[in-house]
């Protein structure tokens, strides 16, 4: 279907942007890469009055190290980060995260700050905000704020930002050695959103596993941080790690929403059969350590 | 701001000046902000060699190129294209650079209605210069966002699988 009429801005600055967002609220949405918003648009799911097409406004994109922390701009692509050697090297969770989104020509147009402000339960950006405990950087006319990413994502599709409040960049803390992490998740097709999945990162010393970090997606309406499943790993032995505790513990975090597909007991089912493959991947023998990924296209 | 019910189509007043260059061309044109960027090039520049199918990012008929990267061309509006190179099925033909995936295409009869054909031959082309020592299973993922209903996708492997072990050969003999 084609889009119903809209206004149109491209703003050149970050101010000129939050301008217009402050004086539109709710009226208007932030068009970055479209990937999720141009298809509601057509499906006239969503029917705003003005579209801010953020293309033109500067300091948005790019990849850096700030301190302990690797900061991407908001409008990065998904591709950019797959394909970023800074990424696979410090974070790389998130390397292992982009080739599982949607295909190479979304991922060359969709953006991690529109990924992570839409908010989606089955989208791989927010799981990794949670695991790897991010900070969302926001902006508004008023200036700019931090947000932890553990209290960003409300309930389903809402978020901690405020109908004036853009997305300027994510900050991933680089772990360093010593932690190991991957991504799993079951899908129908590659590239459909996945059924369940799973972003899990752990340290790793003396065959022990410390500092454990389970974050699944299609399993309730936020990304939800499996806390009880967390606890239940934690200083567990790394060698044929008994994972039956925190297989049980999943019953505690998370709450799968039925689809046309999955009941929300086969979810829970896929979500325990994802954490055990998760565990045992990232304690194999010669599992690749986190600060040392390829990255995972040339 | 405008206050029409949604389905004013005739309502021009957000029309926005645009300039892109498709297929070495600069074009300009008055542009509803609305308009898709695949619906553009078809109804305003007459390429219709890219198709639309599902109008929501998943079939992959309306691949096209944008300053060298491939995109959903109905995930995209018209007016983002504004000062970026679009190519299109047409001019990524006539320069001759598909002219290899074509004819594998032609010869392993990969194709039946045609209609997924531009934008597989698009997608197909990204991968030889991504992933140039892709295996079978790296096609499928690589083209899994683009739907052939027709040929059941095993000759469309073959077919790209053709072109890189042509290429890998013609590198190693090199």
């Amino acid at each position: 279907m084609k889009p119903a009429p809209f206004a149109y801005a491209r703003p050149d600055s970050l101010a000129a942007a939050c301008e217009l967002l402050r004086r539109h609220g709710d009226n208007a949405r932030i068009l970055a890469g479209g990937q999720t918003l141009i298809a509601t648009l057509n499906m006239r799911l969503s029917t705003p009055d003005l579209l801010i097409d953020i293309a033109a406004v500067p300091g948005l994109d790019g990849i850096s190290v700030r301190g302990r922390a690797l900061r991407i701009g908001a409008r990065t692509s998904h591709r950019t980060i797959e394909q970023s050697p800074e990424v696979a090297q410090l974070v790389p969770l998130l390397a292992q995260a982009a080739p599982q989104i949607g295909h190479v020509a979304i991922r060359n147009s969709g953006t991690i700050g529109g990924s992570l402000a839409f908010a989606d339960p089955a989208a791989e950006w927010p799981a990794c905000a949670i695991a790897l405990d991010a900070t969302i950087v926001a902006a508004s006319v008023a200036g700019e704020r931090s947000i932890p990413a553990r209290a960003f994502f409300r309930a389903l599709y809402d978020t901690a930002l405020a109908p004036d409040e853009i997305i300027v960049a994510v900050e991933f803390p680089i772990l360093g050695p010593g932690y190991r992490s991957t991504f799993l998740e079951l899908a129908r097709r590659h590239g459909d959103y996945a059924i369940v999945g799973t972003a899990v990162v752990a340290r790793l010393a003396r065959d022990t596993l410390s500092d454990v970090r389970l974050a699944f997606i299609g399993a309730g309406p936020t990304p939800m941080l499996a806390r009880s499943a967390m606890a239940a790993l934690e200083g567990k032995s790394a060698v044929h790690t008994d994972t039956a505790a925190a297989e049980a513990a999943l019953a505690q975090d998370l709450a799968p929403i039925g689809d046309l597909y999955s009941s929300p007991a086969t979810k829970m089912h896929l979500a325990r059969v994802l954490l055990r493959r998760a565990v045992a991947a990232i304690t194999a023998p010669g599992a690749t350590a986190a600060h040392a990924v390829p990255a995972a296209s040339p | 701001m405008s206050t029409d019910p949604p389905d004013a189509g005739s309502d021009r007043s957000h029309e926005r000046s645009t300039t892109l260059i498709v297929n070495g061309e600069r074009v300009t044109r008055r542009i509803e902000p609305r308009q898709h960027l695949v619906d553009f090039l078809r109804e305003e520049l007459d390429l219709t060699g890219s198709h639309v199918g599902c109008e929501h990012g998943v079939c992959g008929a309306c691949t096209v190129r944008v300053d060298g990267k491939i995109v959903r061309g109905c995930l995209m509006l018209a007016v983002q294209a504004d000062g970026r190179r679009v190519d299109t099925i047409e001019g990524l033909t006539d320069s001759g650079e598909l002219a290899e995936l074509q004819e594998a295409f032609y010869r392993r009869n990969a194709l039946q209605c045609g209609y997924c054909t531009p934008g597989m031959l698009i997608c197909a082309a990204d991968l030889l210069v991504s992933r140039p020592d892709a295996t079978r299973a790296e096609i499928r993922e690589h083209i899994s966002g683009n739907y052939c209903r027709c040929t059941g996708y095993q000759a469309i492997v073959d077919a790209i699988e053709t072109v890189l072990e042509a290429r890998r050969k013609r590198g190693a003999a090199r």
